[in-house]
Order: C-alpha cells, then structure tokens, then sequence
C-alpha cells in the first residue's frame, strides 16, 4: 500500500514563477490496484509518479509505503520495492551493452553486484524463453547491442526487465506515448499480462484514455494537482471513453485551453 | 632503428596502463576526468619515496595503484557528494595533488633513482633474464604489468560489478532502477581507473630512474587520444576495446616518435602532443558525421 499524505509542492519556489502544484495532497493506492492515471499536460500526473519514486522531494507531508515513512528515502533505495517504466523507451535498458547483458543486470537486481560473473549461464536459456514469450525475435539475436533495437523492442525489453525480479509496485509513465499505435497496443497487451501474473499493484498515467478505460480497476483523473476523478470496481467499468472527454473538454473551457 | 621501436613499445606500454584508465573514465563512464594529470605524477612520487627509502620495487607498484585509487575516490566524492560538476572535481583534486607530490617527493621537484632497484633492475630480475634478452629486458617487463593490467580490467568487466560501471555511464538511470546507488558506482569506476594512471605513473618513474613534479603535465591528452585512436581505428567487434586502446597507445608513441625523429627538437614534445591531438579528434569527428549522413 502506498499512501500519500498532505502532499505540498511547489515549483521555482522564491521566484516570481512560484508556482503550487500540489496542496494537501491525499491519495491511497491499495494493494492489486491497477490505477489509470490521466489528465492534461500539467496536472500533476508525472510529479505524482516522481514523488512516489523519489526523484522529487515534496515540500511537506508524508510518503507512507507499506507502513514504513519513505518521505526522506533516497531514490535508489526505493527502487527495491518499485519497478519503473519511463517514457523514453532509453531510460529502460542500456544501448551498449547487449540483450543478454541487460537481462543478466536486470536479472540480479535486489542480490549483491560483486565480483561474481556478470552472466549467470544457466539463466540464459530461462532469458530466452521469456524473450520469446515477447513475440518480437530478440531470443534470437541475444549478442545484439540493445541501442541498435527499434524504440518499441526496447520498450518490451524495459518492461520484461523492470518486471522479472520480485517487485511490489509498478509504476508506467506513459510507457506507451512514444510508439508507434500498433508497438503501443503490443506493449499494452504486455502489461496487461504481466501485472495480472505478477498480481503488481501498477499504477499508469497515460494520455490515451482508451488504455485508460479498458485498463486497470481504477482510474484517477488529475486537473491542476487534485485527483478530480477517482472511480473504481463497477463505477470504473461504466466508464467510457466519450464521458471522459466531455469531462476533458470541460476542464480545458475551465481553464481557458 | 630497433633502438627507436624498443623505445616506442616501452613508452607505448606504460602510457597504455594510463590510457586504460583513461579509457574507463573518458569512454565508459563518460566523465572527463582531468585529475589523471596528477595521479600520473602521484604514482611516481609514492615510487620514488619508497625506492629512495630502498623498499621493495614491486610493493612500489601496488602501493602507487592504490594511492592512485584513493586520489580517484577522493575525485568521485567531490562529484558524487559535494555535487561539484566533473571537470571541475578533476581539475580541484589535480591541483591538491601537485602540492602533495611535492611532498611525498621530500619537497624537492626532481628526486634521481640511479642508483636504486627498480622492477627492472633487481637481484631477483637480473638473474632471471640472460644476458642475450638484457636489451630487452625493460620492455618484457613493461609488457607483463601491462598486460596484467588489462586482463585483470577485462576480466572486472565481464563481472556483475563490471556490468554496473558499464550500465552507469550508458543510462544512470537504470542503475537507479536496480536499487544501486549510481553515485557510489561512479566513485569505484573513478578509482580503478585513478588507479591504473597512477600504476602508469609508477612504471614510469622506475623506467626513467627519476622523479620529477612535472611528468604528469599533458597526460590526459596522451591518455584521451590513445583511447580515441584506439577505438576509432578498431572500430566493430574484432578487438576488444581494451586491445585497442593499449594498440592506440602505441601508435601514439609511434607518431611522436616519429615528429622528433624527422628532426623537431625534443623541446616541442608539447606542441606535438597537442597538435596530434586535435588531428586526431577532426579525423574521428569527420568520420562521425559521415556515419550520419
């Protein structure tokens, strides 16, 4: 369980461009959660996810995970517990080193990086096996260097890599929004399977809010730093695509857009 | 002639050892690491404290590596924990250095070996090679450390620790991802290579049986156009890049020597480091552009 308590944050604090993104701040994410998160540019989704992860620092209230205040944790300590998939499709693997490197790194996350060999031999064929189960060919081309692979290759090999070692939350950052619309509905199709497997409390922001609708158990929608919708179970299933963006369109009207 | 090339390979050799470090901090960790200048130098002035105290030569070696990887650590903690940016972490521990290799050197700018053991000349080395190999003997021994350097290298980086200081210079981020502190793997990366400058440093002095304040001046240009020679020549997958480094190296020595053969003065060595240099990144740079378009 994540909870996020009284969240303040502010941007350019000091400034004449202060700006306040998040006031009193509340959100509880449970255990199997599946959250969509959607909202226009600004609203606040991504520095929720940055807040959770610890790459930002809010100015005041609590960060709460699994009982344990993770408010002042560093970042990478964090990362124990939480997988994440980023955007950019490079900030998941590492372009100069080849497929079976990544994995064999991926693979030893939460164990010791020591002076062991980098590459378990006897895992490779279990890497092979998963990497067909991603349907794109990669087993067969293990040696490859992961920077000569296509933007959504490397996106199914982030994701396969964020979610291969035990991990309790996954958090998608619009894991989607830089492929291509028949990579996206690949990669999605990935996620879908691997979170009901792992049973990942996952929450996801995405701009497409049909992922958003046929995703996930609940859906959360941000406008200027407050979740202004939060349906979830049978309320999140009458949901559709056309109510959402009239409530879209609203808040653009609202906000001059 | 052979004197000229067994000069080449020794000076090869030894800048090798530095360019190897060069070639963890420039190329895999992407950290322009100027400090080398007088971990290079660090390395010969712990040397020449011990030899003129007539310890053993060897020790010699290792104690200069790890004098050289804690300058390094010291390098990584100014970057990693004060937040200093990475030219100037390099450029803020170089200049401290200067001022502790004069000390470590008896605060006298010059210290002469001659007539002290070095890894080349000892009981145990000169009863080892037969008179026939004496010419050569220097180089052997250059080539061994060498070459125990670089396998010891390749060999920490097809380790898990290995993998991680590859990862970090690639993408920070992923080494966050998998819970490690990218921070404290830039600062072991730092050291190891800090360590093989200043191992480079060591050999150096011992071969040229002297110490002196101003031999490091100009070795991250050596260092970085070997690394760049190196692996732009081989470029693709047929030499590991460490070969290719430690052959870039050589090359480099080639081509000075061969300025001063054609009769420059010894005077202009500087001039002619820095001149190859900047030939050496338009020709690299040039080939970069050709790959783009």
């Amino acid at each position: 369980m994540i909870e996020l308590q009284h969240i303040d944050k502010y941007y350019n604090i000091g400034t004449v461009n202060e700006v306040c993104l998040f006031k009193d701040f509340n959100l509880t994410i449970h255990d199997g959660d599946f959250i969509s998160v959607i909202g226009s540019n600004g609203s606040g989704k991504t520095s929720m996810l940055n807040l959770i992860c610890g790459s930002l620092e809010a100015e005041a209230g609590k960060i709460i995970l699994n009982g344990e205040d993770i408010t002042h944790q560093k970042e990478y300590v964090r990362q124990r517990k939480i997988g994440r998939v980023y955007q950019n499709p490079a900030m998941g693997t590492c372009p100069s080193m080849t497929i079976l490197e990544n994995m064999s790194l991926a693979d030893n996350k939460g164990k010791a990086y020591g002076l062991q060999f980098g590459t378990n031999k006897k895992r490779i064929d279990d890497y092979r096996e998963m990497l067909s189960q991603l349907g794109l060919g990669l087993e067969d081309m293990m040696g490859s260097k992961v920077g000569s692979l296509s933007g959504g290759q490397r996106q199914a090999m982030a994701l396969l890599m964020t979610t291969m070692t035990p991990i309790e939350f996954l958090i998608l950052d619009e894991h989607t929004a830089a492929l291509d619309p028949k990579t996206a509905e690949l990669i999605m199709e990935l996620t879908g399977k691997v979170v009901k497997e792992k049973n990942l409390t996952t929450i996801m922001v995405t701009h497409n809010l049909r992922y958003a609708v046929e995703y996930g158990k609940r859906l959360i929608m941000m406008h200027q730093g407050n979740a202004i919708v939060d349906k979830a179970g049978k309320e999140k299933e009458e949901l559709d695509v056309d109510a959402l963006l009239n409530q879209f369109n609203q808040i653009s009207i609202e906000t001059g857009n | 002639m052979e004197q000229l090339i067994i000069g080449v390979l020794e000076q090869g050799f030894i800048y090798a050892i530095m360019a190897l470090g060069v070639y963890i901090t420039y190329k895999i960790l992407d950290f322009p690491d100027l400090s080398v200048d007088s971990t290079f130098p660090l390395g010969a002035a712990v040397t020449a404290l011990m030899l003129s105290n007539e310890m053993n030569p060897f020790l010699a070696l290792l104690a200069s590596t790890a004098a050289g990887a804690l300058a390094g650590i010291g390098t990584g903690l100014i970057h990693v924990k004060c937040k200093v940016r990475d030219l100037l972490s390099g450029i803020i521990m170089m200049t401290a250095l200067y001022t502790l290799n004069l000390r470590l050197a008896g605060g006298s700018a010059n210290v002469p070996l001659f007539n002290n053991q070095s890894v080349f000349d000892n009981d145990f080395i000169n009863g080892l090679f037969p008179e026939a190999l004496s010419s050569y003997k220097t180089v052997i021994i250059i080539f061994i450390i060498m070459m125990i350097a670089k396998v010891l290298l390749d060999f920490y980086m097809k380790t898990k620790s290995g993998y991680l200081l590859r990862a970090v210079g690639d993408n920070p981020t992923i080494v966050t991802s998998l819970a490690k502190d990218s921070g404290f793997v830039k600062i072991v990366g730092l050291a190891i290579s800090n360590g093989l400058v200043a191992l480079a440093g060591s050999v150096m002095c011992q071969q040229q049986r002297f110490f002196e304040i101003s031999m490091g001046t100009g070795t991250i240009v050596i260092g970085l156009a070997s690394v760049i020679i190196g692996t732009n020549v081989f470029k693709g997958n047929l030499l590991k890049a460490t070969t290719a480094v430690v052959i870039g190296s050589v090359l480099y020595k080639a081509c000075v020597a061969i300025a001063i053969e054609v009769g420059l003065p010894a005077s202009d060595l500087k001039f002619i480091t820095a001149v190859l240099f900047l030939i050496i990144l338009i020709i690299s740079m040039d080939r970069k552009k050709k790959v783009k378009s």
